[in-house]
């Protein structure tokens, strides 16, 4: 009935993995959209919305990373080397091979940041690749690279009886 | 079993809806007789129907949900002003219609929108990107756009009138998919922008980089004919096409 308010809650909980904060980022969106911040110049207003979501995200890991001086839990912005972490336990593997979409959410955050933004932004919220291009400020083909990792990240998760390829 | 490395990001366009019909065809040309990226294909298909499970979204806890909708509704007349708390909300077709019309109709002078009308001009001119179908025949133009644009871009066949038509393609401008049209004048190409919006109907001309662009409306849909031809050669075309469409 909101599809828009829900997807702005949606990346936001897949951006900071945290149910709690996901309200305090949202909410920062949709109060920043109604004053009329990142004006709006056409074309998708999901789109638009969501890039508020995301500059949201970032203003809140820059005030996380700020309080981490007094021990607060690092939240990792772009700066890990790999796709995923590298530990996935397997009976998590296993009830994603089941279908579980729990076990499918579990996944999708354990992927790194670039690589879980474009892959929500593409296969949950339906953006296609200019618009996530525009929203994380990557070429497109940065935007196509990242996906294609994530997704083959998350397949090789789905079904670990048939064996990692490559 | 691997898909071939140089088709594999194409794979991942196919599936995402993003190529050209041109490069559709030749890719499941390739997947035909390939059986590594046939394998690929399937997975990534079978993948995104995994993906698509609705129980994969977050959906915001009710009370959030409901401080959020009262956040719109304290917002909706200025909103319904400005157009975008219905938006928000997932409001009326004709409310973000409305609103569209609204957002692209800048002042002609100073806005950036016939920048990108002539960035698309040129890059329409360079390799592989001016036509995705190929053909005079506007009985099979204006069909290809069905499904892929959410409105009907009328075609037309100026050929008599010395405009002949080349053929179609989907561009992206200001932010949405747009249908082009594209007609040929001598050597010269004149790039006509199709999407829906309430643009006046007289006609307004200005000039940028050595283009000349002109914007009307009809019928709920704007028009942007964007060439290097001579501009009464271009006034000339808009009076053609706006007669056959009337």
């Amino acid at each position: 009935m909101a599809p828009h308010l829900d997807s702005a809650y949606g990346l936001a909980r897949y951006l900071c993995r945290d149910a709690a904060s996901a309200e305090d980022i949202a909410q920062d969106a949709l109060l920043k959209a109604f004053a009329g911040f990142d004006g709006f110049r056409g074309g998708s207003p999901r789109a638009w919305l969501l890039a508020i979501v995301r500059n949201a995200y970032i203003d809140w890991g820059r005030r996380s990373r700020a309080r981490r001086e007094s021990g607060a839990p690092h939240l990792g912005m772009y700066d890990a080397a790999d796709v995923a972490d590298a530990d996935t336990p397997t009976p998590e593997a296993a009830l994603i091979a089941r279908g579980d979409a729990m076990a499918l959410r579990g996944a999708i955050e354990a992927l790194d940041e670039p690589f879980r933004e474009t892959l929500v932004l593409r296969d949950i919220e339906g953006l296609n690749y200019q618009q996530i291009a525009e929203i994380t400020g990557a070429p497109v083909g940065t935007v196509m690279s990242r996906l294609s990792r994530a997704r083959r990240a998350l397949t090789d998760r789905l079904s670990p009886a048939e064996g990692i390829r490559e | 079993m691997n898909a071939c490395s140089d088709k594999t990001l194409l794979l991942h366009a196919l599936v995402d809806n993003e190529l050209d019909v041109a490069s559709v065809a030749s890719l499941r040309g390739h997947v035909a007789g390939c059986a590594g990226c046939a394998a690929e294909l399937r997975e990534l298909q079978a993948f995104k129907s995994l993906l698509a499970d609705a129980r994969v979204r977050h959906d915001p806890p009710p009370a959030w949900r409901e401080w959020a909708l009262s956040l719109v509704e304290r917002n909706e007349a200025r909103g319904r002003r400005r157009g975008f708390a219905p938006w928000i909300a997932g409001g009326s077709v004709a409310a973000v219609a409305a609103s569209i019309a609204l957002a692209l109709l800048p002042p002609l002078a100073t806005a950036p929108l016939p920048d990108e009308l002539v960035a698309g001009q040129i890059r329409s001119l360079q390799a592989e990107h001016l036509l995705d179908v190929p053909t005079s025949d506007r009985h099979v133009v204006k069909p290809w756009f069905n499904g892929k644009v959410d409105f009907a871009p009328p075609v037309v066949d100026l050929a008599v009138r010395g405009f002949p038509l080349a053929g179609g393609r989907l561009d992206y401008i200001a932010g949405r998919t747009v249908a082009a049209i594209v007609y040929r004048r001598h050597a010269h190409i004149i790039n006509l922008f199709v999407w829906p919006g309430q643009s006046p109907e007289t006609p307004a001309t200005i000039r940028r980089q050595g283009y000349s662009l002109i914007r009307w409306g009809r019928g709920g849909l704007s028009y942007w004919a964007v060439s290097d031809i001579d501009p009464n050669d271009l006034a000339a075309f808009q009076q053609q096409f706006a007669a056959a469409t009337r």
